[in-house]
């Protein structure tokens, strides 16, 4: 059996040993026993906060070839490759014809016998994985500390790293064994006055890829969001391709390649592309997406992936259902008193506005549990209007938002920002690439729209179709991708939350106008005083809450049903305008987001009754307003 | 059978040396001159040497020598040498062959794939030994006859003769040396050799070439053709799809569709390099061998090493295109994006394609390994993969022109027996109805509305008789109070159909929804794009807030819902399109309630010509009724508590309607039954009678035009190919329901067709006509005043009149007397003419 060293260090060597041990036996099946023994040893207990991180570790850090785990979004997929499976290669030494396998391997060995009878062609597929658009920065911070990867420095950590030949690495991993930045796993993120005060070590580590990128800026690594950072991989998927989707969040393990024969592969293909029109099947824009320099876009070759149920490091993993009972009990029996903290910290936040602070909890737990033909159950967005006109509370609110869910994107809707942001993706046919937009995001990422910052003027085509494309994304949570010659539809599950000073020009589900309980000259000082940070501890009782509301389960018995259906012909009764079907739907969503997030798995008459109540709030408070301005609709 | 291996510019095929057809070399009489006596004498063919699947691998020289075994002495040698195959290559009767880069003229690269058949076992081997039979097998597919062909391209042939002898008949005439071939034809001919076509494209495809041009000549010895005919394979059932796309493809005949996503600039590609020695002139040929020319290092006449130079103008170089063609939408899972591979096209298929086509592809697909570099000791592990088209097949041009069938959804057997058990079942029109949008509650007769939208009525051509084609679409109308759910019943049936497109009536212009003229970046040239009317074609366009639109949008859906062509007059283009789509619409009443005292065109503010174009008219209001009220609340409170697989029995699913929808559309085409036509009849005299009672027309043509349509969809749900009364009952029924709604008086609560196609019910016009005759009478009775005040003469009908006269009845009435040119009003004042 490999050590453990072994199989993070050297896991080709795993592989090749399973390959030559399988040759004298046909149907061995080796393929599935090499995927089947990475699983296992990841499964053992703590395995893979061993493996180094692509998230938090710089590239040049890592050692070429070893295992590596990487927390990534499918930006987009590349068409299928056929590869060498197994090819006969003449060893320059012995001269002996050696079987190989190119599995997991970008690059053949020398000698490649290409009309030899046992080359076998098999296919693969590769994903452009970028890191989870949005991710908030307590989360890569969370990651990052729990890892217990060593990684050792290269010795010869210089500008031109890249030169180094790759003979030399392995053996420095054998003689070096002295992690240069031993990571204190701290438990919670630092205090709230001092934001980044994690040393300078780790600082230093983060700028030397962004300085990278910059110096090779003429490579769009095609991140959704405009001014991510982050290192972005081609994943080698070998096998069960089709249960990828685009737009998944997935932690991957695989094996790092970033073989600088692959960029000089590269390289002499595009000049020879010029000589040679006949090989020039990619343009040079092709060229560059679809095979950047190794060492900006490393190649990860694909061992295990598991879909990512959530992005918050403060929870368990796995996700919530199996074996997690005692984690699981633990925490519903907590949430109603975190509720009530989270409750009078929005209510301080939202000028002292106990409802709004209420809807607001509603709309970040809520989460598209399913689809009915077109129709998404279980969205809930929310358009929060009268937010005072002093520029910084919703960028305040915005920063509040941020530290509390793992990952989140703030739009300013300005006139400038929707005549000439790309939301959409769209497929550039001439790079054969889908370039991303700001609406290509995660499940469950929370999109703030600033509509306060919109102002008077003239929305061009781009202008009109991007605000349509995030009515379409609120009405029906799905994002038409351009496709040039035709539209495809991407469902997607993003909670949109519309800051706006009147009624939002966006539809939503649910329009509640912030009332302030502050004095308007007191207005600025109170926002002033607003406690942005709260105690680490509460921040991440909250962050737990949130995302544990958002993932339990949730039923009506048969007896709430009826008491449901009784009150809602009951309301018809006295006056058929008050409540419409449309009202019912919501109102069963209010319900149903209410006892989630009081952390009661079914409905109980009590929640409903509840629910009634605050929408009746809510609808009231609409009249008055609506009686105050006159104007609005 | 092997082709001499020297011929300059000769072809070889497969591996060129086979010891067992030594026979082949002797200037006997080639096959065909037997055959040729026997077709012109009696057009019998002489038993000829069958070949039986099973002899497939039997060496072919005893074959062959019987064969060759007639001489005819009569014939001339040299004849025979230029037209028997054995020559094949060279200039027959002075008509030179042309390369086929298409299946790479050059000897078979090694199989790259190794896993998917025993290497060359009955590869190579097998297709020489054949290639005799093979070439005497096309000649009985010459006689094939495809009485049940309904392709377009096959019109103007005759469908009870042999079909691709008409085709060569065609190249005789057209000159075009190209002959399609259907593979499906070659299947239900031989299985057999359709394995080996699809195996061995690159084998068996020129030996086909080689039995063409046999017969072709000898059928039409004086016809001139630039090149030789080539054998164009088409419609291999190999891989429809490119997401299938395998290893075990490669070096296969596969036909794959998709969509042209963008073409190269035209490639000169080096088919032959023409060397000549420096030292004593001596010259030579050497063919491209997978991309690469073997320089001769010694010149073979005077023995000079590195002598020879390329001489680039007098070498072959053959047109070469790269196309990228994408995967179409219709194939893709959710949540992937679409696949894209690469096409060559060779010679005269270069630039058949643009962008934006949706077309077939029948190549043969390659995967070529990176080029070792003796300078480098590694190579990257992947292949290159591509397709070399034989065939390009649009298919979307025929939209233009006719039906299309090549997107014929291809049903399993198991489906279809399930599709027409389930079309058995007696409430097999009221399961589909709820199958239809099942979130969206009640609205029964609407679900059934749309669903017969969904299947259509029968296409029936009247262009003889001068009336053209006739409407069968169904157009479909629904208003009603906002917030029920109309847009996501226009968002499930756009979701539904395969060809549905979905705009919303604010934002879409006339443009947008017909087409538009736009230059192309790249081409420069100027290209008719399609708007959302157009893409419907053969589909439904959903449209939403119809309402919104603007009048001139509004006005093109005039043309589209009745004659269903859209005319473009634009920038130098003129073209008809077809726009052979239903309408779904929606709008919004004007007030945003509806207000149940007005008639629907008061309500919702749309031209009565538009909405006589709509076969139903539904209205979606809330009922407000307790009982309905639970049942509404019990199935929205369900919605959110089942889970998926609960409301997966209860209702049927997505896929399966959609199959059902597009079997009935595809196959099933009834025809009205003499007591379905009875019917119809009455019901039509009916529906006159109703209104006559009280002189209004309650009925107009186009109605029963609608009856007809509504009562063939509901026998296509049926599957019946036969309109019967009950079909007739159930359009009736709808008809009349839909009515109800919308076509009631509320002044009288009569139904009245005439709200829709006149705008105005008939007791309004009368009224009209009341007020006006009072009008006149209170201006006689003033005398001989030849101006009045508008304002005065009002007051004095309002005086005089029993009823109370609005300023909008006043106003109706001075235009009705206006029209009589009995006065004229010019502002404020009222004059008398005459």
């Amino acid at each position: 059996m490999p050590s453990t060293d072994d199989w993070l260090n050297n896991p080709l060597g795993v592989v090749e040993g399973m390959f030559a041990a399988s040759q004298n036996t046909p149907n061995s099946g080796w393929a599935a026993k090499a995927v089947a023994f990475f699983k296992d040893r990841l499964k053992e207990k703590d395995a893979h906060t061993w493996v180094p991180s692509l998230n938090d570790v710089p590239l040049h850090y890592l050692k070429p070839n070893s295992l590596v785990k990487f927390r990534c979004f499918i930006q987009d997929m590349f068409d299928p490759e056929f590869y060498m499976g197994t090819y006969e290669a003449v060893d320059p030494s012995t001269k002996a014809k050696v079987l190989r396998c190119g599995k997991y391997k970008d690059v053949t060995e020398c000698g490649v016998d290409f009309n030899s009878r046992s080359t076998m062609t098999a296919e693969r597929h590769t994903f452009y994985c970028v890191p989870i658009p949005g991710e908030s920065p307590w989360v890569k911070e969370g990651y990052a500390g729990s890892s217990q990867a060593r990684v050792v420095p290269s010795t010869s950590y210089a500008p031109t790293r890249q030169k180094r030949s790759y003979e030399e690495d392995d053996d420095d991993m054998d003689t070096d064994t002295q992690p240069q930045k031993q990571r204190e796993p701290h438990t919670g993120p630092h205090s709230p006055t001092e934001p980044h005060g994690n040393g300078d070590c780790k600082r230093r580590e983060k700028e030397a890829p962004s300085s990278q990128a910059a110096s090779a800026s003429h490579l769009d690594l095609n991140f959704p969001l405009p001014g991510e950072k982050g290192p972005s991989c081609l994943l080698k998927v070998y096998e069960e391709w089709d249960g990828f989707k685009l737009n998944e969040a997935v932690e991957v393990f695989g094996i790092l390649s970033v073989s600088p024969a692959l960029s000089a592969l590269a390289d002499e293909d595009a000049s020879s592309s010029l000589l040679d029109p006949a090989g020039g099947m990619e343009t040079a824009e092709e060229q560059r997406v679809h095979s950047p320099p190794a060492s900006l876009v490393p190649r990860l070759h694909m061992l295990h992936a598991k879909p990512l149920p959530h992005n918050n490091p403060l929870l368990p993993a796995a996700g919530l259902e199996d074996n997690n009972s005692a984690f699981l009990s633990s925490t519903l029996r907590e949430m109603a008193a975190v509720r009530a903290e989270l409750l009078a910290y929005f209510t301080h936040v939202l000028l002292g506005d106990a409802l709004a602070a209420e809807y607001l909890i509603l709309h970040l737990v809520s989460n598209v549990y399913t689809r009915r033909d077109v129709l998404p159950l279980g969205k809930f967005t929310l358009n929060l209007s009268g937010c005072p006109a002093v520029a910084s509370f919703t960028e305040r609110f915005y920063q509040i938002i941020q530290q509390l869910v793992p990952s989140s994107y703030y739009l300013g809707m300005t006139l400038q920002n929707m005549n000439q942001m790309r939301l959409v993706p769209k497929k550039d046919y001439v790079a054969n690439r889908l370039l991303s937009g700001a609406l290509q995001l995660a499940t469950n990422t929370s999109l703030f729209l600033d509509e306060s910052q919109l102002e008077q003027g003239q929305l061009d085509t781009t202008g009109v179709r991007n605000v349509t494309a995030l009515g379409n994304l609120i009405s029906w949570q799905k994002v038409d991708y351009d496709f040039s010659y035709h539209q495809m539809e991407f469902p997607c599950n993003i909670n949109v939350l519309i800051a706006s000073e009147g009624r939002s020009l966006l539809p939503s589900d649910c329009q509640i106008h912030l009332q302030s309980q502050v004095a308007p000259p007191d207005l600025e000082a109170y926002l002033g005083g607003i406690q942005v940070h709260p105690q680490a501890s509460q921040l991440n009782k909250f962050r737990m809450y949130l995302s544990v509301a958002r993932q339990l389960d949730y039923s009506i018995a048969d007896e709430v049903t009826k008491s449901v259906e009784d009150d809602f012909v009951d309301m018809r009764k006295d006056d058929p305008q008050s409540i419409s079907a449309e009202d019912l739907h919501r109102m069963l969503v209010v319900a149903r987001l209410l006892s989630l997030s009081l952390g009661q798995t079914s409905l109980s008459r009590d929640s409903w009754l509840r629910a009634k109540h605050v929408e009746m709030l809510r609808r009231s408070r609409m009249e008055q307003n609506k009686c105050v301005n006159g104007n609005e609709p | 059978m092997s082709s001499p291996l020297s011929t300059p510019g000769g072809r070889k095929r497969g591996r060129t040396t086979n010891p067992s057809t030594p026979s082949s070399e002797g200037p006997t009489s080639p096959p065909f001159q037997r055959r040729r006596g026997q077709d012109s004498s009696t057009g019998d063919l002489m038993p000829m040497p069958t070949s039986p699947p099973t002899d497939v691998l039997s060496p072919a020289a005893p074959l062959d020598n019987s064969l060759f075994s007639s001489p005819r002495p009569s014939v001339p040698p040299n004849e025979v040498d230029m037209s028997s195959p054995l020559m094949y290559g060279t200039p027959m009767r002075g008509t030179p062959a042309r390369q086929r880069p298409d299946l790479g003229s050059v000897s078979k690269a090694p199989q790259v794939d190794l896993q998917s058949e025993p290497p060359s076992a009955d590869g190579a081997v097998a297709s020489e030994a054949n290639a005799g039979q093979r070439h005497r097998k096309i000649f009985p597919l010459s006689l094939f006859i495809d009485p049940s062909s309904s392709e377009d391209e096959n019109t103007g042939l005759d469908l009870n003769e042999p079909l691709y002898m008409q085709k060569l008949e065609e190249i005789s005439v057209v000159g075009d040396p190209v002959l399609n071939v259907n593979c499906l034809h070659v299947q239900s001919f031989d299985a057999e050799l359709y394995r080996q076509l699809i195996c061995y494209p690159q084998e068996v495809i020129p030996t086909f070439d080689m039995a063409v041009n046999e017969l072709f000549f000898e059928r039409f010895p004086d016809s001139i053709l630039e090149y030789q005919i080539q054998v164009r394979p088409y419609n291999a059932l190999k891989t429809r799809n490119m997401r299938n796309l395998n290893p075990e493809d490669i070096d296969q005949l596969i036909t794959i569709s998709g969509m042209v996503i963008r073409t190269s600039q035209l490639i000169p590609e080096m088919q032959e390099a023409f060397f000549q020695c420096q030292v004593c002139a001596f010259s030579t040929r050497v063919e491209v061998d997978r991309g690469r020319i073997a320089e001769p290092a010694v010149c073979r006449h005077c023995n000079t090493t590195h002598s020879l130079a390329l001489v680039h103008n007098r070498s072959l170089f053959s047109d070469k295109q790269m196309i990228k063609i994408q995967e179409s939408p219709d194939d893709m899972p959710a949540g992937q994006t679409p696949h894209t591979t690469v096409v060559y096209a060779h010679n005269d298929l270069v630039d058949k394609v643009q962008p934006g086509d949706r077309i077939n592809i029948t190549g043969v697909y390659r995967a070529v390994p990176m080029r070792a570099n003796p300078r480098q000791s590694n190579v990257k592990s992947v292949y290159k993969t591509h397709i070399d088209v034989i065939h390009f097949r649009k298919t979307d041009e025929k939209r233009l022109h006719g039906l299309d069938d090549a997107e014929q959804k291809l049903f399993t057997e198991e489906r279809v027996q399930t599709l027409k058990e389930l079309a058995a079942k007696p409430d097999v029109y009221e399961r589909l109805a709820s199958a239809l949008a099942p979130s969206i509650y009640e609205h029964e007769d609407i679900k059934k509305g749309i669903l017969l939208q969904l299947f259509g009525g029968t296409r029936k051509d009247f262009s003889q008789t001068g009336r053209g084609n006739f409407r069968a679409d169904v157009n479909i109308l629904l208003c009603g109070d906002p917030g029920t759910s109309k847009s996501q019943l226009l968002q499930y049936v756009f979701n539904l159909v395969p060809r549905g497109q979905y705009t919303s009536g604010k934002g879409s212009s006339a443009v947008g929804l017909t087409a538009y003229v736009m230059k192309d970046p790249e081409t420069r040239q100027l290209v008719l794009q399609t708007g959302a009317l157009v893409l419907s074609d053969n589909g439904i366009c959903c449209i939403d807030e119809f309402d919104k639109m603007s009048d001139s949008t509004r006005s093109v859906l005039h043309e589209v819902m009745e004659q269903q062509t859209l005319s473009i007059a634009k920038a130098g283009i003129i073209c008809q399109l077809n726009a052979r789509t239903s309408v779904l619409a929606a709008a919004n009443p004007i007030e945003s309630q509806w207000n149940p005292k007005k008639t629907t065109i008061e309500n919702i503010q749309l031209p009565h010509t538009l909405l006589s174009r709509f076969d139903l008219i539904f209205l979606m209001l809330d009922p407000q009724d307790e009982a309905y009220d639970r049942r509404l609340a019990h199935h929205l409170v369900s919605l959110y508590y089942q889970s998926e697989e609960q409301l997966e029995e209860e209702f049927l699913d997505m896929a399966m309607l959609r199959d059902y929808i597009a079997y009935a559309r595809t196959y099933i085409n009834p025809k009205l039954s003499e007591e379905a036509s009875q019917a119809l009849i009455e019901a039509y005299v009916d529906m006159r009678k109703i209104g006559s009672g009280r002189g209004m027309v309650s009925a107009y043509p186009r109605q029963l035009e609608s009856l007809i349509r509504l009562a063939e969809a509901h026998s296509k749900v049926r599957f019946s190919e036969k309109v019967e009364t009950i079909d007739v009952e159930e359009a009736k029924r709808l008809h009349r329901e839909a009515l109800k709604q919308s076509a009631t008086d509320p002044r009288t609560g009569f139904v009245d067709i005439s709200i829709l196609t006149t705008g105005m019910s008939a007791t309004a016009r009368k009224r009209r006509e009341e007020v006006a005759q009072a009008l006149k009478k209170v201006i006689q009775a003033k005398g001989k005043t030849p101006a009045m005040k508008y304002h005065t003469l009002l007051e004095d009908l309002r005086r005089q009149s029993e009823t109370a006269i609005t300023k909008e009845m006043f106003d109706e009435a001075l235009r009705a007397l206006s029209d009589e040119d009995y006065l004229t009003v010019t502002g404020k004042t009222v004059r008398l003419l005459a």
